[in-house]
């Protein structure tokens, strides 16, 4: 141990003799590390936002919608034939044995007022089955109950959004509000729940009982008719499995044969999330792959500069050979100097990362994250920078022959 | 007398592509413990080559080397830097020392690589710059001492490991005739303590301060005689 502690003293003395050619040199080690650790935090930042999102909608979702798909991947006949029914929500949560819930909805949007404020939002008829679907908590108030349903009665839901925008920070539970004119009694307020990934604030909803919105607010001229059955699988494991039950239980409900096609889709929505968060995984790996290119530039600035300080110092290694430095000491000596630049280049590389990555976080508003695990990785790197490339000029510092060394001048 | 050395039909041929450099012919001769040897003759007659094989930092082509009873040509790698490291002391003609670094630093270096523990590197640091009078000039780095100074540090360095041999390669080359003259009374003092010095010269004025003279010609002796009556070397002044 005295050899490193020695050969890190002398390390040091080297390093600050040429303080200007070690600050340059470093320049290549501190510029990759700082671009590593900014792009990975800005990548990771980026997906976890978008993991956010996704647990936001809900786990282990499918979503049935009226209408089949064309083989352009176009949804035809939605809105014109009304195929999916309530009735269907009840069956598929009563017979498919790895359906957790299931959850009908009507969708529309209209203009809602309390006292003078006014704002248009969208309003989805539902059940009270809608928030354990979305694993949506409520924030004060309750939820709606089947007897609103049954009973078609005139209470709602809303999100945050609309909350602020009719009633400010007072609170809105038991006021009366207009909803097509209409008056309903607000009886819950959702809790905080953000975007989709496609950019769609959540929280700007008002949920009523879907019998409501069917007979008294969205007219529709097929009263038992629902826009869409949000469904939950028991767990993840059966996701795929109740997806093939559903599709089973409504082609023998819609009768689907030879003479007539398909006329509902099944659609995975948490495989279509997953896949957008692969694929910012995937971004983040490749901007980190694009700032790792800078670290092995990085490297090859220390080799070079290495090889030049061991042509420089070969009468000193000559002196150190004759009076007795192994081979091994020689090495160690310049394998120490190259760890010691790198590692101090990457010292500081973290530290102007983590800085880059607040300042993208602040002036251009995108989430950055830098994790415990990125820093030491980054900082292994710079220290696996150094041993890599500096195990050359070290091996040829070793290899010298004391003569030649010594004759050197 | 106790045998130190003793080399027996060392040659060495360098090969410089289709040439042949013959820089040894089959040198023998021994050196008993407490000579002190003067190495001379013409530019290119071997000397510095068999310093270099002394020194074990070199291997002869053929013939044997015996270090105080031990044949060195078998050694490896390690072991002739621990030779180096314990039995020998090396002093150059010039750029001895480490640059921006300490007498006292230079003087421990052969104590750092023999993993002596700091305390006791630099007290006995501190002795052997004593020994050679450069005591309160420990911390002086190499490029502020003189050029005699700086040999001496070299020289405290080559006996800090009480070396059976100290190995010198034209010591006094770049010094003045002053200075030269407190080196060898330096070495004298050293060897009167019971130290080997092998030393190369090209002055037969500095030889005249040994005990004994080999003269090399084409890479082999043409004369080794004793010198039974050594100059003894008085310096004008004290250490500059
Ligand atoms: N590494 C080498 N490669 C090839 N030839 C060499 C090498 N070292 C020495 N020689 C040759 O060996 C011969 C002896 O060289 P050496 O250095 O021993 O002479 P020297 O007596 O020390 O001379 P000087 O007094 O000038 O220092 C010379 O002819 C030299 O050219
Ligand atoms: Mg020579």
């Amino acid at each position: 141990m005295t050899t490193l502690l020695q050969s890190l003293l002398i390390a040091l003395r080297a390093l600050r003799v040429n303080k200007m050619r070690a600050l340059l040199t470093m320049l290549g080690i501190i510029i990759g590390i700082a671009a590593v650790i900014a792009m990975v935090a800005i990548g990771a930042g980026a997906s976890k936002m978008i993991s956010d999102q996704i647990s936001s909608i809900g786990s282990n979702l499918l979503l049935v919608l009226p209408g089949s798909i064309t083989s352009g991947g176009m949804r035809s006949g939605s809105g014109a034939i009304i195929t999916l029914t309530y009735d269907d929500a009840k069956a598929i949560k009563a017979e498919c044995p790895s359906v957790g819930q299931a959850a009908p909805t009507v969708r529309g949007s209209g203009p809602v007022v309390y006292g003078n404020q006014n704002w248009t939002t969208v309003i989805n008829g539902v059940t009270p089955e809608m928030l354990l679907v979305r694993e949506w908590p409520i924030e004060s108030g309750r939820n709606l109950l089947q007897s609103d349903v049954d009973g078609a009665a005139k209470n709602c839901l809303i999100g945050q959004t609309v909350a602020e925008n009719l009633f400010g920070s007072a609170d809105p539970i038991g006021k009366i509000i207009r909803i097509r004119k209409i008056p309903f009694t607000v009886i819950g307020l959702l809790a905080h729940k953000g975007q989709t990934p496609q950019g769609q604030d959540q929280d700007d909803v008002i949920y009523v009982p879907i019998s409501t919105a069917q007979r008294k607010l969205l007219g529709s001229q097929f009263p038992n008719s629902v826009g869409a059955i949000m469904i939950q699988a028991k767990s993840a494991e059966v996701l795929s499995k109740a997806e093939e039950e559903v599709t089973e239980l409504l082609k023998q409900r819609h009768r689907v044969g030879p003479t007539r096609e398909i006329d509902f889709t099944v659609r995975n929505l948490t495989e279509i999330l997953a896949v957008s968060e692969q694929s910012s995984k995937v971004m983040s790996m490749l901007l980190g792959a694009v700032a790792s290119i800078s670290l092995v530039v990085g490297g090859i600035g220390i080799m070079n500069i290495m090889l030049v300080s061991v042509t420089e110092r070969t009468r000193e290694i000559g002196i150190r050979v004759a009076i007795g430095a192994k081979r091994r000491d020689i090495m160690l000596q310049f394998l120490t100097e190259a760890v010691l630049l790198t590692t101090l280049g990457g010292i500081v590389g973290i530290l102007v990362g983590i800085a880059g990555a607040a300042l993208v976080a602040n002036l251009v508003g995108w989430p950055t994250l830098v994790s415990i695990n990125t820093v030491a990785i980054a900082f292994a790197f710079s220290a696996g920078v150094g041993v890599f490339f500096g195990f050359y000029p070290a091996r040829k510092a070793a290899a010298l022959n004391p003569i030649d060394a010594l004759r050197y001048e | 007398m106790r045998e130190v050395v003793r080399l027996e039909e060392v040659r060495k041929v360098y090969l410089m592509g289709e040439e042949r450099v013959e820089a040894l012919k089959g040198v023998s001769f021994s050196v008993g413990e407490g000579e002190f040897v003067a190495i001379m003759g013409a530019s290119g007659s071997g000397k510095s080559t068999c310093m270099n094989t002394l020194g074990c930092l070199d291997t002869p082509t053929s013939g044997r080397y015996l270090l105080e009873g031990t044949e060195v040509g078998t050694l490896s790698h390690n072991e002739l830097a621990e030779i180096r490291n314990r039995r020998l002391g090396f002093v150059f003609q010039g750029f001895n020392l480490l640059p921006r670094t300490t007498a006292r630093e230079n003087v421990e270096l052969p104590l750092v690589y023999g993993r002596v523990p700091a305390a006791q590197r630099r007290e006995r640091a501190l002795q052997a710059l004593a020994r050679v009078g450069l005591s309160g000039r420990e911390g002086h780095y190499s490029n502020q001492l003189s050029g005699g100074q700086q040999q001496r540090v070299a020289i405290a360095r080559a006996l800090v490991n009480e070396p059976a041999i100290i190995l010198a390669d034209e010591p006094t080359g770049n010094l003045d005739t002053r200075t030269t003259v407190e080196i060898m009374a330096l070495f004298q003092e050293l060897n009167r303590q019971g130290i080997t010095i092998i030393m190369v010269t090209h002055e037969p004025d500095v030889a005249a301060f040994t005990t004994r003279h080999i003269v090399f010609r084409d890479g082999a002796i043409v004369s080794d005689l004793a010198n039974p009556a050594p100059v003894r070397a008085v310096p004008k002044t004290e250490a500059a």
